[in-house]
């Protein structure tokens, strides 16, 4: 069972990912169509993965009314929203005009642009309630935070126009930039470790428990 | 007996109750509605960047969207849309929109029907919404290769090959630039499997908490420009003269951020006297 | 025109029933929740199978001419019995077959993204960074020393190398490296406080757009029907 469980899993991510690296370095026609047809087969399991988050949604909110639970009438709303929309939307498509369309814009959207307006509120105490300058560090932070709440807007515009975006700009293109790349070049630098150990196998939590 | 001090304004100044902050957020969000202030708006130098670059083209040229957002972020991002799309119609560009977010299509659909309000531009021809893919770089890398191959069909399930705008629009080679619109990390992946890979020409508006992230690609110049948060929308709707939700938002805008900032001085005002008086008593 | 209105009804009652989490956790919340949750999960379903499903995988192996192939794709079996594996994840012992599945994608991922990322991030941000720190301006430009460019270059290169520095944990931060690695930190600060910064903004923005909804699409068109009815 090793080997079906775990020994050809290993082998397909090491063929996959040693043959596409190798391609990058050779790109003539056979190679390219190998290429082209990776990303097309990635495109469609792409599609089942994105199910299987939903299958778990179900699975989770089924378990809950047959159990009774406590929440069990808010899971019949997840539940009825899932398949009224899906349905809608496989039965009738999904272009504008269409019952799904209509469930989008005026169900979903206000839902999700509401609930992360709320956000708004809760920075503006996390502001109030966190930044202290204890420290030199702090005050940095909370310079760096002054400068783009104000200079970015007409607020520190009108302190002194042209002068304060130019001046904002060149912060951010520079020293803000620079820390930016560190932190960036650092995340490339592991993630591209981490990505060679996955392919050699020397990495295999991406496979799951036993 | 020493008498017990209540509570000072300095100690008030840290405890202001949530309730009273909340107040006073939406007090300056919405008062400019009701009463317009007209802050000016200052045009930043990435924002003037992609208006030149798309302002240069010549006319017939075909611009990638990639609706790469939702509902959440639409504030921010749908009125750039809107903007850029205005301004591709007026200098006669045709526009393609993509999206690698399941809500992106629909936020496509809606962006180029309020650009098109007057109805001037047909769809297929000057404008079309090839709709949803999964897969981010895969999708990304598929359209280097061969646009017709990963959007067979568009969002009304045209076969994209009738499609007299995508006739000979196969690859990055055929647009002019492709502009991502996005919440999340895929402008990064645009710059590397469009622009680096394939050698496409990539820009990006973006929501203000990822606006920092983009510097460092505009500093190497692997980014073409870039629109931050709503201001960008602002700038870029006063670039093309045809002020709408970004300009209008900006009055709130300013509002809110002086309020914050007011009241994270006054904390720290209020901290910085507490602890001194504090030092004090202790000394005594 | 009364699908519109209706639309924009419902719209104005679940913002507000999300707001009122501002005063505190309620049954109107809690539904609201509950439904983006379930309509979120099935419009992403419906897109699923209409842009990806139907045109990449149905129409090519059963019905090409839908999508103006000559013959079915057969070979796309391979990528949809893999998707379909992929589900086995939910049969009882059925985990270990969504593993190929898993390390086909996983594979093809990370052997394209090595040699881009190395490409994109690492050697153009690197040669973003060989800049020159004595910049002069063009002739037509008037000449002369451009100090706020040389200056930022520097900055640009002590920054990067500095932040770059304080990742490095291999070493202690002491002595010299450990004034190195300070100097990173302060750089990190300014721009997290920066990004703190457009934070705030970010979601300031996304308030005012939904007060935008309320006020202009809600609001208004309602009291101009009342006033005009």
């Amino acid at each position: 069972m090793g080997l079906v469980r775990l020994r050809i899993p290993l082998a397909i991510t090491f063929v996959a990912g040693v043959v596409l690296i190798v391609q990058f370095f050779i790109p003539s026609h056979p190679s390219m169509k190998l290429y082209a047809a990776s990303q097309a087969w990635l495109r469609i399991i792409g599609a089942f993965a994105a199910v299987l988050g939903v299958g778990s949604i179900l699975k989770t909110h089924l378990e809950r009314v047959q159990r009774a639970h406590q929440q069990w009438p808010f899971s019949t709303l997840t539940l009825a929203g899932l398949f009224v929309t899906a349905t809608l939307g496989i039965g009738w498509g999904v272009q504008p005009d269409s019952p799904a369309d209509w469930i989008f814009k005026n169900i979903y959207t206000p839902l999700d642009a509401t609930i992360f307006s709320l956000l708004a509120f809760y920075v503006a105490t996390a502001a109030y309630r966190t930044f202290r300058v204890r420290t030199m560090e702090a005050g940095l932070l909370l310079t760096g935070a002054v400068l783009v709440m104000f200079g970015r807007v007409a607020l520190g515009e009108m302190i002194q126009p042209h002068l304060v975006p130019q001046s904002l700009e060149w912060l951010f293109t520079f020293p803000a930039a620079a820390a930016k790349r560190g932190i960036l070049l650092g995340i490339v630098l592991g993630v591209t470790a981490t990505s060679l150990r996955i392919i050699l196998g020397i990495e295999r939590g991406y496979l799951g428990a036993e | 007996m020493l008498q017990e001090q209540g509570p000072t304004i300095w100690d008030r100044l840290l405890r202001v109750p949530r309730w009273v902050i909340y107040l006073i957020i939406a007090a300056a969000v919405i008062f400019p509605f009701l009463h317009p202030l007209r802050f000016p708006v200052e045009v930043s130098q990435r924002t003037r960047q992609l208006y030149d670059y798309i302002d240069k083209l010549p006319p017939g040229s075909v611009v990638c969207l990639a609706f790469d957002y939702g509902p959440s972020t639409m504030a921010e991002l749908q009125p750039m849309a809107v903007a850029v799309t205005r301004h591709c119609f007026r200098n006669n560009l045709a526009v393609a929109g993509v999206a690698l977010d399941p809500w992106g299509a629909a936020l496509c659909d809606a962006a180029f029907a309020t650009a098109n309000s007057d109805g001037k531009k047909k769809e297929h021809v000057d404008f079309v919404n090839l709709g949803y893919k999964t897969g981010y770089s895969a999708v990304i890398q598929g359209m280097g290769l061969n646009i017709h191959e990963v959007y067979k069909l568009d969002n009304r399930k045209t076969p994209v090959g009738d499609i007299p705008l995508m006739k000979n629009v196969r690859t990055y080679q055929d647009l002019a630039i492709v502009i991502d619109l996005a919440s999340s990390s895929t402008p990064q992946a645009w710059i590397a499997f469009a622009g680096a890979r394939f050698g496409a020409t990539v820009s990006a508006g973006v929501t203000a908490v990822m606006a920092l992230d983009m510097y460092p690609y505009l500093q190497s110049g692997q980014l073409v420009g870039m629109l931050g948060g709503l201001k960008g929308a602002a700038e870029y709707e006063k670039l093309i003269n045809q002020p709408d939700q970004g300009a209008l938002g900006m009055d709130s805008q300013n509002l809110a951020h002086g309020a914050i900032v007011l009241l994270v001085l006054l904390a720290n005002l209020g901290y910085v006297v507490t602890r001194r008086q504090a030092r004090r008593r202790q000394e005594r | 025109m009364f699908w519109h209105d209706l639309g924009i009804w419902i719209a104005a009652a679940l913002t507000l029933a999300v707001f009122s989490f501002l005063y505190r956790d309620n049954l109107l919340y809690k539904a609201a929740e509950h439904i983006f949750v379930g309509v979120s999960a099935g419009y992403w379903v419906a897109r699923l199978y209409n842009d990806v499903l139907l045109p990449d995988l149905i129409y090519p192996l059963f019905d090409p001419k839908m999508v103006k192939l000559a013959h079915p794709q057969y070979l796309l079996i391979i990528p949809g019995l893999l998707g379909l594996l992929m589900l086995a994840r939910f049969l009882p012992g059925g985990f270990w077959l969504s593993r190929w599945p898993i390390a086909f994608v996983v594979g093809v991922s990370t052997g394209t993204y090595v040699p881009v990322a190395v490409q994109a991030f690492l050697l153009d941000q690197v040669g973003a960074t060989l800049v020159p720190v004595v910049v002069h301006r063009a002739a037509a430009a008037g000449g002369g020393m451009d100090w706020a460019t040389s200056l930022g270059n520097a900055l640009l290169i002590i920054g990067t190398l500095a932040t770059l520095s304080y990742f490095y944990f291999s070493r202690p931060h002491v002595g010299a490296f450990g004034a190195v690695t300070r100097v990173g930190i302060l750089f990190l600060m300014f721009a997290f406080g920066a990004a703190f910064g457009y934070t705030v903004m970010a979601r300031q923005s996304l308030l005012i757009g939904r007060v935008e909804f309320l006020i202009f699409d809600w609001i208004r068109p309602t009291l101009a029907a009342l006033g005009a009815g």
